[in-house]
């Protein structure tokens, strides 16, 4: 009982504070608990209307332009390092990987294409929107959340200017616009230290390596591959913003905004890529 | 007090608004003529912020009408409403400035925005009103380093920044220690007397009532139960007034 009290008293601060209003919000509470159903499909209704919000503030003048600098150097340039890094990790568990399993088949010689193949058609799309989910999500979760709470959000809008603009829809178009090219670094750093990991149980020069990676490597690998990282770097902003603008409750609340982004946008990342893959062998590479 | 002849500056009829089950308020009437400052006064949780919120348009009431000098605002387009927002200025109960940018930052923000004035004048500006509000030597500082009462004075410039012609003051001085809560008081009264700003301001210290209120609104459970000056509110019969004025003026 003294728990229950505990969670609904928060809902009550703004309000007159009686025996009535206590049990009102505990029972409104209660209702909203029971009802995970609702809240999943409201959920989806919110982020539509979300959507709808974002496309119109996105396309109508006036445009934020300095503030979409701002941002890709934050989710950009900032993101860089991590995304390097993760990608050189990518090349060298690919290269131990495979020439094990190659050798087995005596295929050994092909291993270059099969690391460039790899990375550029998914490892290196997949990791880079995974760890920039993990960086960027959280990021603009938390951000947006706490400016939410204490009223920034607010303030933004009473002195005349749209919080959509300046806020939402230059952090989408930033991440859509700075994961393909995040994409790129990754895959190239994955296949530099793939070729490392290799030459050291074998000699293979650099040369020797890219020309046989490349020799297999068409335009259609790469470019559906990375430009359907946009599609990832949609998802991870819009849901940033979204839950970040939906925080409720205080810094708990915007724990939970950080934390509910990162979980659902890398969800979201996954399931797309799945339909994205599908679509790109149908349509792309019949 | 200054009276153009004109418009009042806010007039609001027949306001309701309710989050869920709960009504905050019920059928608010005011009329705010240019030139004065109002002071709302009511406990905690009365729908006093909301007032101000509904005024500029960051809530929508369920019902009713709010002219800000003889337009109505409610249901008015963004774009429509942005040239309203720019003659008013907001301080928020918390000040919400912005975390990210510094304090002159801060106050050049609508500047920014919304002025054709080149970096030095904008400079020149931010420099003028955080002086006015003796936050001159703060100007590189971050929010997260300053007080909560230098927030309230940084918010307050930034409020001021576009000349506005009617202030929405949210808890100005909650918090704050007597004499930058006099400070205040009298930088409020100060823009009153010299500009002939129209001011609503929320508040719980009748000391701040007494300095700056030409005329007073108590809200209770979404009404107005009194209206009035000082004096006029210290005679009330009404008990809950009485024990309202009784309280406050017992700190």
């Amino acid at each position: 009982m003294a728990r229950r009290t505990a969670v609904v008293q928060p809902d009550c601060r703004n309000f007159r504070i009686g025996q009535k209003n206590i049990v009102m919000a505990a029972s409104a509470a209660a209702t909203k608990e029971r009802n995970p159903v609702q809240a999943f499909f409201e959920w989806f209704g919110e982020l539509g209307q979300f959507c709808v919000r974002l496309v119109r503030a996105a396309v109508t003048p006036p445009f934020e332009l300095r503030e979409l600098v701002r941002q890709m150097d934050e989710i950009g340039t900032r993101s860089l390092p991590l995304v390097a890094l993760a990608g050189a990790a990518i090349g060298v568990v690919l290269s131990l990987h495979t020439r094990d399993s190659l050798a087995r088949f005596g295929a050994k010689s092909v291993l270059p294409t099969v690391i460039f193949l790899s990375l550029i058609r998914e490892s290196g799309p997949i990791i880079t929107a995974l760890v920039v989910s993990g960086r960027v999500g959280a990021g603009i979760g938390a951000e947006l959340g706490s400016m939410k709470v204490t009223e920034q959000i607010d303030a933004i809008e009473a002195s005349a200017v749209d919080p959509w603009k300046l806020l939402v829809a230059t952090r989408v178009a930033a991440a859509m616009l700075m994961l393909p090219l995040l994409t790129i670094v990754a895959d190239f750093c994955g296949i530099v230290t793939g070729w490392v990991a290799t030459r050291i149980v074998e000699p293979l020069t650099f040369r020797h390596y890219i020309q046989q990676g490349f020799e297999n490597v068409t335009f259609d690998d790469l470019l559906p591959a990375t430009f359907k990282t946009i599609v990832f770097g949609l998802l991870i902003g819009l849901i940033g913003c979204f839950q970040g603008l939906r925080t409720r409750g205080g810094t708990e609340g915007v724990g939970r905004a950080a934390t509910s982004a990162v979980v659902i946008s890398s969800l979201f990342v996954i399931l797309a890529d799945v339909v994205l893959v599908q679509i790109i062998i149908t349509f792309i590479e019949q | 007090m200054k009276e153009n002849g004109d418009k009042p500056a806010v007039q609001i009829k027949g306001l309701r608004k309710s989050f869920g089950r709960q009504t905050v308020l019920d059928g608010i009437d005011l009329e705010v003529p240019q030139g004065e400052t109002l002071t709302v006064l009511g406990r905690s949780g009365t729908g006093k912020s909301v007032l101000l919120k509904l005024i500029i348009g960051l809530q929508q009431p369920d019902a009713g009408s709010i002219e800000i000098f003889g337009q109505e605002v409610i249901g008015l387009p963004v774009a429509e409403l942005n040239q309203i927002r720019k003659r008013i200025g907001f301080l928020f109960q918390q000040a919400a400035l912005y975390d990210s940018l510094t304090v002159a930052e801060n106050v050049a923000f609508p500047l920014r925005r919304h002025t054709k004035m080149n970096d030095d004048e904008i400079n020149d500006r931010v420099r003028e009103l955080l002086a006015r509000v003796g936050m001159e030597k703060d100007v590189q500082k971050m929010p997260a380093d300053i007080s909560g009462g230098m927030k309230k004075r940084v918010g307050l410039a930034r409020a001021l920044a576009l000349d506005p012609e009617v202030m929405l003051l949210d808890e100005p001085t909650a918090g704050l220690d007597p004499i930058t809560t006099e400070e205040i008081d009298e930088l409020i009264q100060g823009l009153n007397q010299e500009r002939g700003i129209t001011s609503i301001v929320v508040t719980h210290d009748l000391l701040s009532v007494r300095r700056l209120a030409d005329r007073i609104v108590m809200l209770k459970e979404g009404h107005i139960v009194a209206e009035g000056g000082l004096d006029e509110l210290r005679r009330s019969r009404d008990p809950f007034v009485a024990e309202f004025m009784h309280a406050g003026s017992q700190e």
